[in-house]
């Protein structure tokens, strides 16, 4: 069957993409947003005639706080009339002087959206949190994997499935971050905050789904082949197993990738780039498991052999 | 058969009745309604981390002293009528160190930050400290001195007395000067406490500290027993009058046990929240027709029951967030549209068993049976796998807004679980499907395209 047949492209693929990605990220970094670096986030709105940027620059420039604002925050225009905003971690004072400033002395009223202040301890404690997260449900799975087919130790024993699914795993978190890192450098406003972090990690729980029915089938097919006149050899087994499943691993990520797709159009704002990685990582969760997973079995067990000889 | 029916007409009446409850109690101001999110409602808000450096640090202790916070503050925002404010105390961690306690005040359609924090406003902290015996010979101005050189523990001893054990306080007026004095009642612990700090410290000064600040420093005399004490000294005149009402009632309303720092706050105003459901209401029908059709197209007369049950599931989940209650924000939203979507996966699970059994040419009702049972273990370990995930989440989360998207997550695969196996079963199972015919099959997907596309690959 050809997908395990050329094996070989797949795995030239993904290691291509891979290396895009981490080049990304190594050039031009990860783009934190205040969730994990801490700091304030003002999106506000005009009511009348939305001044340009610049005239909107020098009031705030022209603010005196100590440490200085000046020089060192982002103003991104929202829509028609609104403007974001993002800068440290401001006090209370600083911010009634801020909106003060931003609506010339209520000579061009202004209406605050959304407020968004984090000090920074919180952010680096998020930011924490959310590494460790990823690493404890990587962790989880694979336990989870080498528990449930413990059972399924020739040829290849039931630890190398988790191990396998690792591998698999980290393909679906490189290539959306890598992604999601190039969208950023060419547009502005992809952060990498908490909602970006709740993203991958629902990828990997759907990723996993994915992975452990095509396992499952392995796992059957090797019992049933077991009690064949003619058994198959192992990379016959897994390739029917693709094949039986690959409908309905495509049909089940394609209902869910319509489902976000439908979110990321017409849903609200707040979950645009949480629903465009969700797609992003579907899309690479379900390629993972059919082309990269599945194959990656029958890599190490003729590896195995090999050893043997 | 008969009995088969039954169920599934008992099943689809018992998805009606709950999506009627759901439908019914979101007018008109039900107690069952839908709890929104900040971002979804608009409001603000504000988490507070206390300063716990001295306070005991037993977790029973530190567990009480966020609760009597969370009392104070409650009270507080209660006082400004604002429509179902929410002051709670969230563990942030999971190492057991006291450092862990948030105080976080929801308060929804609150917009303006400026009321927000005035309302929460700087609550007193009252604290009671025994001067240390090395530092009694010291002048009062070499006493600040040696405040500011070496830090107020090297001249004042922790007594532990503090304004969480304070029960009442009341203005009072000296006799002769007719100055305010603030008269400090404490509870049944703090009137120990104060006994025994006075009986074993006679000759001692105790000073009493407000908000950091030396109010007073009174000799004491002998033991005092009934746990009454006043502060007096520095309200004369209408001026001073004035302070010691204020600060009467600022203790009344909850001197602080623990002083507070804010270290967040997060506002949306109400107008976006209320675009934000809208669109996210849009999103959800518009997903639900787009599945539906896709499911009635790939897998026909299955699918049209894939998506009653899907029905059921939206109706069940829907329900269970009224009922639990658990606060929808956009991205739980996205969760639940997420989950249906995943939802769909068991079903899918079975029904393309079905039809490889139908393929190997077993009959109706055996291919249905097969169905399930084969993809019963796919079903269970991919969807722990899931659950695995949104535990973790749910407790790794640092804002509320991914605790919401866990819950809605977590609830969402455990629904599909339980719908997959009774609501789908139950509805293919009442199809006649003894002895069934060539179109009975074609409908449940006998001879579909695919078995060509799987022979290739």
């Amino acid at each position: 069957m050809f997908i395990v047949k050329f094996r070989k492209i797949f795995y030239g693929i993904s290691a291509l993409l891979f290396i895009i990605s981490i080049g990304a990220m190594c050039v031009w970094g990860l783009n934190f947003g205040i969730d994990f670096k801490g700091g304030t986030s003002v999106g506000f709105q005009y009511a009348n005639e939305r001044p340009t940027i610049e005239v909107v620059k020098a009031e705030i420039d022209s603010l005196t706080f100590s440490p200085s604002i000046s020089g060192s925050y982002t103003l991104v225009p929202t829509g028609d009339k609104g403007y974001n905003l993002s800068l440290r971690t401001i006090t209370e004072e600083e911010r009634v002087a801020l909106v003060a400033a931003i609506s010339a002395n209520t000579a061009n009223p202004v209406t605050v959206n959304n407020f968004n202040s984090i000090g920074p301890v919180l952010g680096q404690e998020a930011a924490q949190k959310s590494l460790i997260s990823i690493i404890l449900v990587i962790l989880c799975i694979v336990l989870f994997l080498t528990f449930a087919f413990r059972k399924v130790s020739q040829p290849v024993s039931s630890w190398k499935y988790g191990i396998i699914s690792i591998v698999a795993l980290m393909h679906d978190v490189i290539i959306p971050t890598g992604v999601f890192v190039i969208l950023g450098h060419y547009f502005a406003g992809f952060e990498i905050g908490t909602l970006f972090v709740t993203a991958i990690l629902v990828i990997l729980g759907f990723s996993i789904h994915d992975t452990i029915v095509v396992f499952d089938r392995v796992r059957e097919n090797l019992k049933n082949n077991r009690s064949e006149k003619h058994p198959r050899p192992f990379d016959g087994v897994v390739g029917m197993s693709i094949s039986q499943t690959f409908i309905r691993s495509i049909n089940t990520s394609l209902t869910t990738m319509l489902a976000i797709f439908v979110v990321y159009l017409i849903g609200p704002a707040a979950t645009k780039d949480f629903s465009l990685t969700l797609i992003i990582g579907i899309f690479c969760g379900t390629y993972s498991s059919i082309f990269i997973g599945s194959n990656l079995l029958v890599t190490v067990q003729k590896f195995q052999d090999r050893k043997k000889k | 058969m008969i009995k088969r029916r039954f169920w599934a007409v008992i099943l689809i009446l018992a998805s009606f009745i709950i999506g009627y409850f759901v439908y019914s109690t979101e007018s008109g101001t039900s107690a069952w309604k839908f709890k929104l999110g900040l971002d979804l409602n608009g409001g603000t808000e504000l988490a507070y981390k206390p300063d716990l450096t001295n306070s005991s640090s037993t977790p029973a202790e530190v567990q009480s002293s966020m609760s009597v916070l969370r009392d104070v503050i409650e009270r507080r925002v209660n006082l400004f009528g604002v429509s179902e404010p929410v002051v709670r105390v969230e563990r942030i961690g999971y190492t057991g160190s006291a450092d862990e306690q948030q105080l976080i005040v929801d308060l929804p359609g609150v917009t303006d930050i400026d009321k927000a924090v005035a309302m929460i406003g700087a609550t007193p902290t009252l604290d009671f400290r025994l001067l240390a015996t090395s530092s009694e010979k010291l002048s009062d101005l070499d006493l600040q001195a040696k405040i500011k050189k070496d830090g107020i523990d090297s001249v004042f001893e922790y007594t532990g007395l503090t304004g969480k054990l304070l029960q009442k306080s009341q203005l009072q007026f000296d006799q002769t000067t007719g100055a305010g004095m603030v008269a400090l009642q404490f509870n049944s612990d703090g009137s120990k406490l104060f006994a025994q700090i006075t009986k074993n410290n006679v000759d001692r000064r105790l000073a009493i500290f407000l908000d950091g600040a030396i109010q007073s420093m009174p000799v004491i005399k002998e033991e005092i027993d009934g746990g009454q004490a006043v502060i007096s000294g520095n309200f004369s005149g209408s001026a001073g009058i004035k302070e010691a009402k204020a600060l009467v009632d600022s203790l009344n309303l909850g001197a602080l046990p623990v002083p507070i720092q804010l270290i967040s706050t997060q506002t949306v105003g109400a107008s976006l929240g209320q675009n934000a459901v809208d669109a996210s209401t849009k999103a959800g029908v518009i997903a639900f027709i787009v599945i539906a059709i896709f499911l009635i197209l790939v897998y026909r007369l299955p699918g049209l029951l894939a998506v009653v049950a899907l029905m059921t599931y939206t109706a069940i989940n829907m329900a269970l967030f009224k009922l639990i209650p658990v606060t929808l924000t956009a991205a739980g939203i996205a969760a639940f549209i997420l989950s249906i979507g995943m939802a769909v996966d068991a079903n899918i699970l079975i029904f393309e068993r079905m039809k490889e059994e139908l393929k190997r040419g077993r009959e109706l009702g055996d291919a249905v049976q097969e169905g399930f049972h084969r993809a019963w273990t796919s079903i269970r370990d991919s969807n722990i796998s899931s659950m695995i995930t949104a535990v973790i989440l749910f407790m790794f989360s640092s804002t509320s807004v991914v605790k919401g998207f866990a819950l809605v997550f977590f609830i969402g695969v455990a629904v599909s679980m339980f719908t997959a196996i009774t609501a789908s079963r139950t509805l293919l199972l009442a199809i006649k499907h003894d002895h069934a015919g060539k179109v009975l099959k074609f409908l449940f997907g006998g001879k579909f395209k695919s078995s060509n596309l799987e022979s290739k690959i």
